[in-house]
């Protein structure tokens, strides 16, 4: 049985467990039941891609259904780009399945959201395998449509309704993006399959005008500022899991769809288009992590925080557009295999993260951080799996978010190779605003970290907060696991991605296996070179010293007394440094451009009981000149034109007469 | 150049008359002389319909012309007269442009059409060519007839006008099966039927068959 044969049967498998959610809808095994298939069927796809991507990848699998347009048919292929997404979208379904088995109990209304959850899965693996124009766009509006449903499963919420609304604008929006994009590619001739388009020759204009598409279409799904609006109300709408899917993995399946248009079908891009990428990228990155340090509920922390780490991506994408431009196909391979490493990592990460989010909201109904707190005492184990993922989000050493973040600033610092001035001075640029976003990001996740799990609980139910079931935590310490492996087996990783690097660019980097102890050279080792396995066994080393030491030495003695409290004996938690004081000093930075953020004191006069009170006011200025303008531009012409419901019948024979006049003078003039 | 025979001098000067007798439509203000210009259109119909199935040796083009004969040339125009008569109104004059810009316009429209299709089917055979001219033509100034009237009447016969145009287009071009010839006159009866009915329907309600009634009841502005 080929490869791809074995995804497509795992695929009919997550189908048809949607079907039989909806059997099963009301009864009370179904949860279980669902959950299990799903993590089978997952699982086996994702051994499949795994043996597929180390295997023999010389050789591309094809399949063609005879399902779709009638003398089209639907063609699907896997190659190693496509199997290695696969070995994301699967990863990611088979741990948040895992994560189900347990999160799933706490489900109000678990008929809402079974049918969809293999549905989504199925459609993502879809799009990957896609190898024409048509069931590309097709699998590609399942997985849309899917996961809207998803976001709208507890549409009673407050904000939800609305979400779902942004989100369904945004998607169609996106999609007719990616229509025209690839009615451009298809040309006049009209061959949709990927294979004729890749074949085709592309003017330098048209694959301009593509790269533009595909950044509005696929950025729009992945979250590319300003395109952004509905990620961070969308994603935390969703079931916990749900959320983990839609950021840790659909916004990849957005960027696959970028990778394949942009690198593989449109061939040879043009130098200028890189710029517009890597300013994106970097832009993106910079923003999202100052939304993401400027919120207080959890989730929508984590979903601009993906926002941030998909700018990351981009901005990797855009250093390998350049490099490819130039010809320097070392280069390339290392800055696309930086972002490809970014996507697996920020798939185990930010699923993580996720998962973490939706144990606090199972323990506690909060998601607010401001009434969190001192969940380390009464979570343990979930705390320390979500310290791994905040560890490994930051971009610190040994995790994994360090590596490919290490990787892509080796690419960065090439960049006087580059042949055109003006990526020259551009790519330092991004670099400069990566570093701050990389910066920001740390201080993003301490705060997430320190103000939800340190500290004292601010709030009743924090206190009383529960340890969740095994199925929850088995899952979140495999992807715990896995920041901590992929962060010192890199060159594992790097070899295992560079069928792909050759299958793109045709190039690829250095074979890493041969480097002693695990270390890496992206390059060559007397550039630069990074040891993952000696900087984990540095840090457990010192570490272990500096307590043995504290404790030896310093403190030896254990006393608990009372803190000095300021002159207040017993302060409140309420008093405690809280999430909007620990992002005070970057408003004050950054917010006052960005945000138009500004702090009003409204203090009483002397003699008034009333307390002082510091109110803050940010704007989204992104929403606010840009969406609310379009919004009301779209909403005043919709009212005049709908005085057209109630014209005299006269006035539409006439109406019809006068277009039809028009047209043939059209005609006239032009033929 | 290709010499003028006589057939196409024929056939040329039954659908410039066609064209003639569109325009003489649009100047006349009672109903009873539009009937009555009406039925002399598809009376020259007819016979142009004829000569086409004569010149193409297409016997079955007798039978569109007996059709256009029968059907548009006698029972509707006898019929319309009727309701005029019972509803009373073969006094009204009703358009609603002055007859002055409504022949401009319509000059218009067939300089319009003569320069489009004479442009586009450079290549085709210029009995069809001026055969397709001329259709375009008094389709459109169909049309023209029934954005200009108000009385429901007259834009019935307008739309009939027009669909005399399409079977001039379609006899003009050689091979159209009779199925398709039939089916158009069937739709062209029901729709007469229909909008016999709703004149009725019209007159019951509002005492008058000027289609501005009905939009003073749906109460909304012109």
């Amino acid at each position: 049985m080929s490869a791809v044969v074995l995804q497509m049967l795992c695929v009919a498998g997550l189908l048809g467990s949607a079907v039989l959610a909806i059997v099963l809808s009301r009864s009370k095994i179904a949860t279980a039941i669902i959950y299990s298939a799903t993590l089978s069927a997952s699982a086996i796809a994702l051994i499949g891609s795994i043996h597929w991507l180390l295997g023999d990848t010389a050789n591309a699998v094809d399949l063609t259904l005879p399902i779709g347009l009638p003398w089209l048919g639907s063609h699907f292929r896997l190659d190693p780009l496509a199997s290695f997404f696969l070995v994301v979208v699967n990863l990611g379904g088979a741990v948040a399945s895992l994560y189900g088995l347990g999160y799933g109990h706490h489900e109000a209304a678990p008929h809402r959201v079974l049918p969809f959850f293999p549905a989504f899965l199925a459609g993502m693996n879809l799009v990957v395998l896609a190898d024409d124009a048509f069931s590309y766009l097709l699998c590609w509006e399942f997985m849309s449509l899917v996961s809207w449903a998803l976001v709208m499963a507890h549409h009673r919420e407050a904000g939800n309704a609305k979400a779902g609304y942004v989100y369904l604008v945004m998607a169609s929006f996106g999609t007719l993006a990616l229509l025209l994009a690839f009615g451009l590619l298809g040309g006049p001739a009209g061959d949709y399959g990927f294979a004729a388009i890749r074949a085709a020759p592309h003017t330098p204009y048209v694959a301009t005008l593509v790269l533009i598409l595909m950044l509005l279409g696929a950025g729009s799904k992945a979250g590319l500022v300003p395109l952004h609006v509905w990620l961070p109300l969308a994603h935390p709408a969703a079931p916990s899991h749900v959320s983990a899917l839609m950021s840790g993995v659909m916004t990849k399946v957005a960027i696959y769809g970028f990778i394949r248009v942009v690198f593989d079908l449109l061939g040879q891009p043009l130098w200028p288009a890189s710029v517009i990428v890597l300013f994106l990228g970097g832009v993106t990155a910079v923003m999202g992590i100052l939304y993401a340090m400027m919120e207080k509920d959890l989730k929508r922390l984590l979903a601009y925080s993906t926002i941030e780490n998909v700018g990351v991506i981009f901005a990797s994408l855009g250093l390998a557009l350049a490099f490819q431009a130039s010809g320097l196909k070392l280069l390339a391979a290392l800055a696309f295999t930086a972002a490809l490493f970014h996507v697996l990592n920020h798939s185990f990460f930010k699923s993580l993260l996720f998962f973490g989010a939706g144990a606090v909201l199972t323990a506690t109904g909060e998601r607010d951080m401001d009434k969190l707190g001192g969940l380390i005492h009464r979570m343990p184990l979930t705390s320390f799996a979500v310290l791994v993922g905040c560890v490994a989000i930051s971009a610190l050493p040994p995790f994994n978010g360090f590596v490919s973040e290490w990787l892509m600033f080796q690419a960065v610092l090439q960049s006087p190779e580059l042949s055109q001035w003006a990526l020259k001075i551009t790519v330092p640029a991004v670099g400069a605003l990566l570093a701050l976003a990389a910066a920001l990001a740390a201080a993003c996740f301490v705060k997430a970290y320190g103000v939800t799990f340190l500290g004292r609980p601010r709030g009743a139910t924090a206190e009383t907060a529960e340890e969740v079931d095994l199925y929850s935590l088995s899952a979140m310490f495999i992807l715990a696991a896995l920041c901590l492996l992929a962060g010192i087996l890199p060159g594992l990783v790097i070899d295992s991605l560079s069928p792909i690097t050759l299958q793109i660019l045709g190039g690829r980097m250095p074979v890493q296996a041969n480097e002693p102890w695990l270390s890496i050279a992206p390059i060559a080792e007397s550039r630069s070179s990074y040891n993952g396995l000696l900087v984990m066994v540095f840090i457990t080393i010192s570490a272990s010293l500096a307590v043995v030491f504290i404790h030896r030495f310093a403190s030896r003695a254990l006393r608990r007394s009372p803190a000095w409290g300021c002159g207040f004996s017993d302060p409140t938690p309420a008093a405690q440094y809280s999430g909007g004081s620990f992002a005070q000093p970057i408003r004050r930075v950054f917010g006052t451009l960005v945000f138009h953020a500004r702090d009003h004191v409204e203090m009483p006069p002397p003699g008034d009981i009333k307390p002082a009170r510091l109110r803050i006011e940010l704007h989204d200025l992104i929403w606010e000149r840009m969406y609310e303008p379009i919004a009301g531009a779209v909403g005043f012409s919709s009212d005049k034109l709908n005085r057209l419901q109630f014209l005299t019948i006269r006035r539409y024979l006439s109406l019809v007469f006068v277009t039809l006049v028009t047209l043939l003078l059209v005609l006239a003039i032009w033929s | 150049m290709q010499m003028h025979s006589l057939e196409f001098d024929i056939s040329h000067a039954l659908a410039g008359g066609l064209v003639l007798i569109s325009f003489m439509m649009l100047y006349q203000d009672r109903l009873y002389s539009l009937l009555n210009v009406f039925a002399l259109h598809a009376l020259v119909l007819a016979l142009s319909v004829a000569w086409q199935a004569f010149i193409q040796n297409a016997p079955h083009l007798y039978v569109t012309a007996a059709i256009a004969l029968v059907f548009k040339a006698i029972v509707i125009p006898v019929a319309l007269h009727r309701i005029i008569k019972q509803l009373g109104i073969h006094r009204d004059i009703e358009s609603a442009v002055g007859i002055g810009p409504t022949m401009l316009a319509g000059m218009g429209l067939v300089a319009l059409s003569m320069v489009l299709i004479l442009r586009v089917t450079a290549e085709a055979d210029p009995l069809a060519r001026e055969d397709i001219a001329f259709a375009l033509s008094v389709v459109l100034l169909g049309l023209l007839v029934m954005v200009t009237r108000r009385n429901a009447v007259s834009q019935v016969v307008g739309f009939m006008s027009l669909e005399n145009g399409l079977v001039l287009a379609a006899t003009g071009a050689k091979g159209m099966p009779l199925v398709v010839e039939i089916s158009v006159a069937f739709s062209i009866l029901i729709a007469f039927i229909v909008i016999g009915i709703f004149l009725f329907r019209i007159r019951e309600r509002f005492d008058s068959v000027d289609v501005s009634a009905l939009d003073d009841y749906r109460g909304e502005r012109r």
